[in-house]
Parts: structure tokens; sequence; C-alpha cells
């Protein structure tokens, strides 16, 4: 059999295969580069930027739990002047589609950072976080109501032409009231799932295992709650939707799209294997070939309920 | 380096305390003490995370065949404290786990006519001897060793199969002098004369105490930490620590993986006796 397709596209952007980082798993990409070969994978979304350097929370910052593990980082990165200048010449080495995850404390200030990113070449796409759930501002009070997600991405798709992708929040009673509004507001992509919030107990001590007491969810435990949320979401919007959640394999990667996603990021397994990500698309490929299948979109929402 | 590695030995060396030698690529033999390693003790997900352990030796080994090529290792010390370590502890000859090596600074050895005065507690020992080795030939050495009781006193025959005075304390008195490490270093660094450097790894309570005794006796310390870190490599910001010009205005928070795990005690901040960063 030839070589099966995996090439998708995400409004525009041609992602070589379906597998990319989800950020703030995969630092700016150079981190990873000793690990894996970059150009074996679909593409890179960078640790989320705003648009002056930030400290982060206090430590203890992460904490493993059973099939996963919760941070609070509190969205520690180095600013977007920093990345432009200290980050941006590694990631021209490198062909693959370099998205870049942002996040403000306004309206005003997404706004900003989205017209400074539209201005680098480097960058393929930008991937507006409305959903951390670790910082009072940056994302879960815009992710949380359809009307405020509604003003930052319109405000975000007035300031940019590249292509737009907003990263849900799953800490919502309707996740495709969440997506609709996003959807209306002029996003060409949605992601989900961001983390799920939830916390640990030091049970000796009486204390939070997180400095922040509350942190995000991640890992294998969150994939049932992340492929019922993609398969409501692809169901209920046209948008091409990525999955994300607690992918640690090729299997887990081909159910989000069997679900519904045109592509994936694997996160947290970054953490388990650096190279995690190739190792999912190599996989991937075998998979297609082994049944026969000549494209990886005939996958794509091919449930059978 | 990221690789498959088969373990040699996996040894009890004190009661809760063993060294695992483990098979490794040439390479290691790069590494420098004070680098780490983060080991996966089982593939799947439970548990999810690597698990950072310092560098305590690498060499090389034959085969007891004839004619087999050398093959290079790399030591862990490491004290049995939860699920992760546990599972290490069950691992036997043969058993094959995934391994990225070396990651991190180590410590810089600085000019040889230097006394160096290593001081380490419990496991913290670990990196204390690949740099006695590497320090030995070369310039005069002292170990302090401490431990609660005599059994968390380590690696005291290896250091004096190096040549190396060795200095002990325990909590307890059940070897060595009654009382903290730290209270016999200084006896040392009081002396006239010399000039010294020191290299620390222990519980945050003694890095503490050394890192104000050399800054009283104005001698450069370095010291080895440990963090909670999910990836190694720089990426999770999870293992950071606070720096020298850090307050609650101006955050100023060094990554233990990737400037560390060896800071320069001027490096961070000392005077935080409650919310400390580092897991001891």
């Amino acid at each position: 059999m030839r070589k099966p397709d995996l090439s998708v596209n995400l409004a525009g952007i041609t992602l070589r295969n379906p597998v990319m980082t989800a950020s703030g798993t995969f630092g700016y990409g150079e981190e990873f580069s000793e690990y894996l070969d970059l150009e074996k994978i679909g593409a890179i979304i960078t640790k989320g930027l705003s648009l002056r350097p930030r400290a982060g929370n206090p430590m203890p910052r992460i904490v493993e739990t059973p099939g996963g593990m919760l941070n609070a980082i509190g969205l520690q990165n180095v600013g977007i002047d920093a990345f432009i200048e200290k980050k941006v010449p590694f990631l021209r080495t490198i062909s693959t589609p370099v998205i870049v995850n942002f996040f403000g404390n306004t309206v005003e200030e997404y706004a900003d950072l989205a017209a400074r990113l539209d201005a680098v070449p480097e960058v393929a796409g930008v991937e507006v976080n409305i959903s951390c759930p670790n910082v009072k501002h940056g994302g879960i009070v815009f992710g949380t109501d359809p009307k405020a997600a509604s003003s930052v991405v319109g405000a975000v798709r007035r300031a940019t032409t590249k292509p737009l992708i907003v990263k849900l929040s799953p800490n919502v009673t309707d996740i495709v009231e969440m997506a609709q509004a996003c959807a209306e507001a002029g996003a060409d992509v949605l992601s989900l799932i961001n983390t799920i919030t939830g916390m640990a107990i030091d049970l000796k001590s009486r204390r939070p295992a997180l400095a922040n007491v509350t942190g995000g969810l991640s890992g294998p435990a969150v994939k049932p709650v992340a492929l019922r949320m993609v398969w409501q979401v692809s169901r209920a919007v046209k948008l091409p939707v990525i999955g994300i959640g607690g992918i640690t394999t090729a299997t887990d990667a081909l159910e989000f799209l069997v679900a519904g996603a045109t592509a994936v990021q694997v996160g947290t397994a970054n953490f388990m294997a650096p190279d995690a990500s190739q190792r999912i698309a190599e996989d991937m490929e075998r998979y297609l070939r082994e049944n026969g299948i000549a494209d990886v979109k005939e996958l794509i929402g091919s449930l059978r309920v | 380096m990221h690789f498959k590695s088969v373990v040699v030995s996996n040894l009890e060396i004190s009661p809760g305390y063993r060294r695992i030698r483990l098979t490794a690529p040439r390479g290691i033999m790069e590494a420098k003490p004070g680098q780490f390693v983060m080991v996966k003790v089982r593939d799947g997900v439970d548990p999810l995370l690597r698990r950072p352990f310092c560098i305590y030796d690498v060499g090389t080994f034959s085969l007891e065949y004839p004619d087999t090529p050398r093959r290079y290792y790399l030591e862990i010390l490491y004290k049995v404290v939860g699920k992760g370590t546990l599972i290490l502890s069950y691992l036997h000859e043969r058993d094959s786990i995934d391994i990225l090596a070396p990651l991190g600074n180590g410590f810089t050895i600085g000019e040889p006519e230097e006394e160096k005065l290593l001081v380490g507690g419990g496991f913290g020992l670990a990196p204390l001897y690949f740099l006695a080795r590497r320090l030995v030939n070369a310039s005069p050495v002292k170990v302090f060793i401490g431990g609660r009781r005599k059994e968390d006193v380590l690696c005291v025959t290896e250091f004096e199969q190096l040549g190396i005075d060795t200095y002990v304390a325990t909590d307890d008195g059940t070897l060595g002098a009654r009382g903290l490490v730290t209270e016999v270093l200084e006896e040392h660094l009081s002396l006239e004369g010399k000039r010294r450097a020191v290299f620390a790894c222990g519980p945050e309570p003694m890095l503490r105490a050394v890192a104000r005794m050399c800054a009283k006796y104005g001698i450069r310390c370095q010291v080895s930490l440990e963090a909670t870190m999910a990836c190694g490599l720089g990426a999770c910001l999870g293992c950071v620590v606070k720096g020298a010009s850090h307050d609650e205005k101006a955050p100023d928070y060094r990554c233990v993986c990737k400037e560390g795990p060896v800071f320069d005690t001027t490096e961070l901040l000392w005077d935080d006796e409650a919310g400390s960063e580092v897991r001891p």
C-alpha cells in the first residue's frame, strides 16, 4: 500500500500530520529539539504569551494525581518582546508550522497581542487562551461566559489576519454554547479541552498540595471528558476542532479524530517522554497502513452511534 | 540523551537507601557532577511522570565473559520515599527503564589549590560522591556527612576508599559526633589559612545553615537542589525556586532543572523559613 495521507488543513494551515504539541507542555520548541525531530510533527504551539513577562505562581506548582497531574504554574512566560527577540530565531529554522498561544488581562490586551503577532511572519496562526483556570485574569473570566468570550474573540478577529484558534475551557455547564459564541465571533478553529479545575490535599499537614490551592488537571484522567466535549462541539459547530486531553498514544489520538476532531494536541505526554508527539504521529501512520486507510481524513467524525 | 537502560544491579546500601546501576550510552561519560537524570520507572501511566535523581557515579564495566566490550553505566543513590522510588526498588537485573540524561548544570570545580569541603545529608550525598571522585586527585578534599541516625549516614566507606577525610554527625549520636553536621563543618570553616570552597546537597534546613555559614566566612558555596518537576527540560516551569532578588512585587523565580539544579548560594533567597520551595 502507498504511504497514507496524514495531512490535514486547519483554516489554511497545512499540517503534515494531525499531531500538535499543546501550549505549556513544550516550551518554545527548542527545549525539546534534542529529543525528537520537530519536522515529524504537525505543528508546535508555544507556551502562552502575555504582553509583559509573567513570573507565575508560588511553589509548589505541580502535583501528580492518579492518571494525571495538577498544575498551577500561573502562566509564567517571557512576554512577547523576548519571544520575538529570543525564541522566534530558532522557530524560523524549522518548517513545521508554529502557532502562538496568548492571553491578556483585558479585551484590549488580547487585541494588542493579536496585532503584534499578526506582524510576525514566522507565526502560522494564533491560539487564544480564554481558559486558564489558574489566574484571576488571563483567561477563565472570558472562558466561562459566552458574552465575554464573544467580545474577546471578536476583538482578536479584528486585529489579526492569521488563522484564529480559540482554546476552550471545560469548566463550564454548556460547552456547546461557548463554542457557538466563539464561532459566531469569528474563530476559525476551536481547540478543547484546557485543564479541568481540581485540587489535591496533603492529609498529614492538612494543606493543599499546590500553593495556589486549586490547579488544572491534565493527563489520561481527563480523556473521557475531553472526548465527550469534542464529540458534542464537533457535531454542533461547523468549524474544525482540535482535540486535547490525555492523549498518550496514537490510539488515543485516533479516537479523538473519530469523535470529530480534525487534529489533536499532545500535552502532558510530552513530560512522560519528550518524543511522545513524534511517536504518536508515527504510530498513527502505521495504524492507517495496517488498516488500509489511505487518508486520515476518512476517520474524522466517523463515529458510529 | 534519551535511552532505554538495563538494570545491572540494585542494592540496598543502608535500610531504606539503595544504589542502582544502569547501562548507558558512551555519552554518559561526559556527565558532570551535579547533573541529574529523569527516570520513567515503568512504562504506562502509573506513575505518570518521570522522577529526577542526581547522578551518583558513571563509569565502565565488563560482563563476565571473555572478549565482551566494555559497557558504560550510570549509578543513582536513592531513598524509598514514595511510589516512584518503591517501584524502582523492585527492579531486578536485566529489567529495562527509560532515562533522560544528563540534565541541568553541574558544579563549578573552581581552583585546584582551594580546599574543597563537601557537605551532605542523607541521600544528598549522591552528587557529592561523583564530585569527590573528580576533585580528589587535584585538590585537598574533606567530606561532612550528616544523618538523623547511623542508618542515614551514607557512603562513608566509599569516601574513605578515595582517601578523603570524612567527618560524620548524627542527630542521636549513633555515629560520629552528636549534633548537626553543619556544626562540625563550621569548625573547619573557621580555621585560619586556606582558601576554601563548599559544595552542599541535602535537606533544606541544612542547606540554609550552610549558606548562612559560608556567607559569614566569605566562602563560595554551591548547592544542589531537589524539586518536584514534570519535564526536567525547562518546559513545564513546575520546579522554580526564589532567586536572590525575589519579592512579591518583582518575583524572581529560577528553574531548578534548567538554571540549576546547582546554584551558587548567592543566587538564591534564603531567608524564607516557612514557605519552603525546596523539598528536603
